[in-house]
């Protein structure tokens, strides 16, 4: 069964267009909900006034005094307001809450809804937030530091035969699932809060509730609905959208619903963080690495929400899939008055890797070797330590991996073909390379303290329920991790369900995110379905030899007999697998996937246009359970990747996106990818179920360097930006090389 | 406020049947499916005509549902993805989406398929280019659109058997 591509469990609802999302739904009595949102960068709130246009005796109006307990979004420290009170530091903020029975009268009582504000002066980009001449944030403008140090960096320089320097920026990139933000919650004094909506993270939800409304556990209750993508855009500010739902709920006495629309959505709500990274780094005559410095910083907006986890990941990932003996790595998440950046697939590393993998373009370039041999000398290898001092004992072997996808990339005969096109083209074409990994769990000592739970339920139909926290959001959890239980148990597919996450049924198993799910949280499944099966067989209901019949029938006989059958499991960290929070230092992740992504593209000198011909896409990841899932959900994060590396640009003016909309936030149609040609290769992993390694995150992280690399392969100029828009190689082009001046027009085809 | 005081009344068929609903005359048809007839499966994802999740046919042609003032729809025939096929009776796009991995979220696939089932009455055998452009008009974020192509051409070479 794991292996096999078993049909989509809740396929059939989503192609006959059953499937309920939030929008879907409508409860007897509801009201709908809107938010009033700041529109400076920062201020003192001065006065909030009416106009005299609309009958708010018809309107719940809720503000910060309607907050029965603290008035924050609870996560990791919780600086972040439910609604702004007296200060407002970003455009967007909440302030207050308005409902009505037709949703039609909201967006006019919004607008009629009149705060004035004493302005103070705001920060928008890193190098402002750094210079400190506002404190916005904390004492010093930054919400988190952290530090690598590994060998001794400053004994490397005099032995260097070049030091290479590098600075690259990455920009904010909008998640862009096609399902706006959107909750329902309910209230009544006996049962407290239930919030139905779009989400990744039920008991994030659950947590921020509890603390917002001063409720115990049990009278808070979070129920996903079928959600609409997420990529990491619906781990944290579904919590605030349900505090808000549940507050106008609470004050109502209804159920309020409150839904984004597309411009809400992309203007208010979390974005990747845009990101500053330098390299210097000491090399010898032959390319490989001695040592070096990097200094990552990433822009948190206004408060600090998932600031340190993502500058957390991307640190780690600072480094790439090379040895370095020795480094210092210095990382900062700094505040500007931007909506606060949150997670994206990717969460850090795709910022940093793009980094590390331009400017490996750049060593090879400054010491006169090829991009492939320069990766080749420095390749992390089996038993060497990474920049945490992990000492990796998978049995990876980059060199073959990249050989491989060198030859189905068709990469030497593409660049001697190019080389020689090229000199007379209008169209010049690259191939780039880009070799990563990617870390599956959370960082560090994450997965210790989130200490997951699941449970796997027989029912006295003979069937099986899988109960964990994790959500389905188009990755097909729903389907792999019942794929895990069947296989274990030894039943059908179509006996095992995974229950609807809800924390009035489901345990805490952790959040879904960080590649973590079929890795982490389906090796809980296995070992709790083994648990189930071994409680059968010790009642002598069950036959270590089974069918699936056999199992359905001692399944049905135990519950006849106690009433009940459960099996936990719960995560502990394997041995070997520790990290030291205090020295940050130790085995970051229990496993890594690897991957070689190579990009052809064509560069347009008439437009200064980027086409991406190919993109082979070779992955290491352990072992494949679903192929047509895992294909998808590598073809899906390469999309993205491309998006990133050549569309997708967030305009802002005073901290505010100015393209809030997808007519001009752009995002890859059908008609703008290449041939997305994904390779699997896998070598096992003992931490993860049937040998599973994480693969959701991993696309995103090699496709903008590897096509970027290429565009500099095509016209010999470095690009250190993306998104890299045709107006940028445009300016670049002309800067730097004046024979890629536009020609004169008679020489335009 | 925007709406307008008074409705109009509407008659058109959805799905095979007569249908006569009372709206603003500037509702949009997006909005009459969802909220007058209960027919959720056209999803709105933009809400101007830029991502084709709100897409239907009307009469016989690709329309961005959340575009059309619900008065043009007067005297039409609508088809939405509830028209298409049910769970006991999927239509063929529906199962090769299916079987191909074309459908991940589910959000933009009612849409996606209503642009399926319109490029193949228009043009059954398509190319691959043909499928490209057929569905320029539908975003999609989660699949990179790869396995929705081959869902499409999958269905193509079905009603040739």
């Amino acid at each position: 069964m794991v292996g096999m591509s078993v049909p989509r469990k809740e396929g059939r609802d989503k192609v006959t267009g059953r499937a309920q999302y939030i929008d879907d739904i409508t409860l007897p009595g509801m009201l709908y909900g809107a938010t009033v949102r700041s529109t400076i960068p920062r201020g003192k709130i001065n006065k909030i006034t009416f106009g005299p246009e609309i009958p708010w005796d018809e309107f719940v109006i809720a503000s910060a005094k309607d907050i029965p307990g603290k008035n924050c979004v609870a996560l990791i420290s919780d600086d972040q307001p439910c609604l702004a009170e007296s200060i407002v530091n970003h455009p967007e903020e909440p302030i207050l809450l308005l409902a009505h029975p037709n949703r039609h009268l909201l967006p006019q009582a919004v607008e009629s809804v009149n705060i004035e504000y004493d302005p103070l002066p705001s920060l928008f980009t890193i190098d402002e937030s750094e210079r400190q001449t506002q404190i916005i944030w904390g004492s010093d403008n930054v919400f988190k530091r952290h530090l690598i140090e590994k060998g001794d960096v400053d004994s490397i320089w005099q032995q260097a035969a070049y030091i290479v320097e590098g600075e690259y920026t990455t920009g904010a990139q909008e998640q862009l699932y096609i399902e706006n933000n959107g909750m329902i919650a309910g209230f009544d004094p006996d049962h407290g809060i239930t919030v139905w909506g779009s989400l990744q993270c039920p008991y994030y939800v659950h947590k921020a509730i509890m603390k917002l409304c001063n409720l115990p556990e049990k009278k808070v209750r979070v129920v996903q609905t079928e959600t609409g993508g997420a990529f990491g855009g619906k781990e944290d500010y579904p919590s605030m959208i349900a505090a808000h739902a549940a507050l106008l709920a609470i004050k109502s006495g209804k159920p309020v619903k409150i839904i984004y629309d597309r411009m809400e959505d992309m203007v208010a709500t979390t974005k990747r963080h845009p990101s500053r990274t330098r390299h210097r780094t000491a090399v010898d005559r032959d390319g490989k690495i001695l040592g070096g410095e990097i200094d990552f910083t990433i822009d948190g907006g206004a408060y600090a929400t998932l600031s340190s986890v993502v500058l957390s990941r991307g640190t780690i990932h600072a480094g790439g899939p090379y040895y370095w003996p020795n480094i210092r790595i210095r990382a900062k998440a700094v505040a500007t008055n931007a909506p606060p950046h949150g997670a994206f697939r990717g969460f850090g590393a795709p910022q940093s890797l793009f980094a590390m993998e331009r400017h490996m373009d750049r060593i090879a370039a400054t010491v006169g070797i090829s991009p492939v041999e320069v990766r080749r000398r420095n390749f992390l290898k089996c038993g060497q330590t990474t920049t945490t001092d992990q000492t990796i004992r998978e049995p990876i072997d980059l060199n073959p991996l990249l050989d491989r996808g060198l030859a189905l990339a068709d990469y030497r005969a593409k660049k001697a073909l190019f080389a020689k096109e090229n000199q007379i083209a209008t169209h010049k074409k690259g191939v780039g390379i880009a070799t990563f990994l990617h870390g599956a769990g959370f960082t560090g000592s994450g997965e210790r303290y989130l200490a997951s739970i699941v449970g796997v339920e027989g029912c006295a139909d003979g069937k099986v329920r899988v109960l964990v926290s994790s959500t389905e959001f188009g990755q097909g959890t729903k389907t792999v991790l019942p794929q895990i239980a069947a296989e274990t148990l030894g039943v059908l597919y179509q006996d095992v369900e995974l229950a609807q996450a809800d924390t009035l049924q489901v345990p805490n198993s952790g959040p879904t995110v960080a590649s973590r799910t079929v890795m982490v949280v389906g090796k809980l499944v296995q070992s709790a379905a083994h648990g189930l099966r071994q409680t059968l067989i010790a009642s002598n209901l069950l036959q270590p030899e089974h069918s699936p019949e056999q199992f359905r029938s001692a399944c049905a006989k135990y519950i006849a007999q106690h009433g009940e059958l459960k099996s936990w499991a719960r995560y502990e960290a394997p041995p070997g697998i520790f990290w030291d929070d205090e020295k940050y230092r130790g085995e970051a992740y229990a496993a890594y996937a690897w991957a070689v992504y190579i990009a052809e593209v064509s560069v347009d000198l008439a437009t200064y246009s980027v086409a991406v011909d190919d993109l082979v896409a070779l992955q290491e990841v352990g072992k494949v359970l679903h192929p047509v899932l895992a294909r998808g959900q590598i073809t899906g994060g390469v999309a993205q990747g491309i998006g990133y590396a050549l569309y997708e640009k967030v305009v802002w003016q005073n901290g505010r996106m100015q393209n809030g909309q997808m007519t001009n936030y752009i995002m890859p149609t059908s008609a703008d990818l290449p041939p997305i040609r994904v390779y699997f290769e896998e070598l096992g992993n003992e931490h993860g179920a049937f040998g599973a390694k994480g693969i959701g995150e991993l696309p995103m992280d090699g496709p903008a360097p590897a096509i970027v690399n290429a565009i500099a392969d095509a016209l010999g100029v470095p690009f250190n930006s993306i998104p890299l828009l045709p107006e940028d190689i445009f300016q670049t082009l002309t800067r730097t090389q004046p024979q890629y001046a536009p020609p004169a027009p008679q020489g335009v085809r | 406020m925007t709406a307008p005081r008074t409705q109009c009344e509407i008659s058109f068929t959805v799905n095979g049947e007569p249908r006569t609903v009372h709206a603003y005359p500037m509702e949009r048809l997006l909005d009459v499916l969802r909220h007058h007839l209960g027919l959720t499966g056209a999803k709105e994802g933009c809400g101007e005509g830029e991502c084709g999740s709100c897409s239907v046919l009307m009469d016989g042609a690709l329309v961005n549902s959340c575009l059309v003032p619900v008065l043009q729809a007067q005297g039409t025939v609508i088809t939405t993805i509830e028209g298409i096929g049910g769970a006991s009776h999927l239509h063929r796009v529906q199962q090769t989406i299916l079987d191909c991995g074309g459908a991940q979220c589910g959000i933009c696939t009612p849409g996606i398929i209503m642009a399926a089932c319109h490029l193949l009455s228009k043009e059954p055998q398509p190319t691959a280019e043909q499928i490209k452009e057929g569905l320029s008009g539908n975003l999609c974020r989660c699949t990179g659109y790869a396995q929705i192509c081959e869902a499409i051409a999958e269905a193509a070479r079905e009603t040739t058997r």
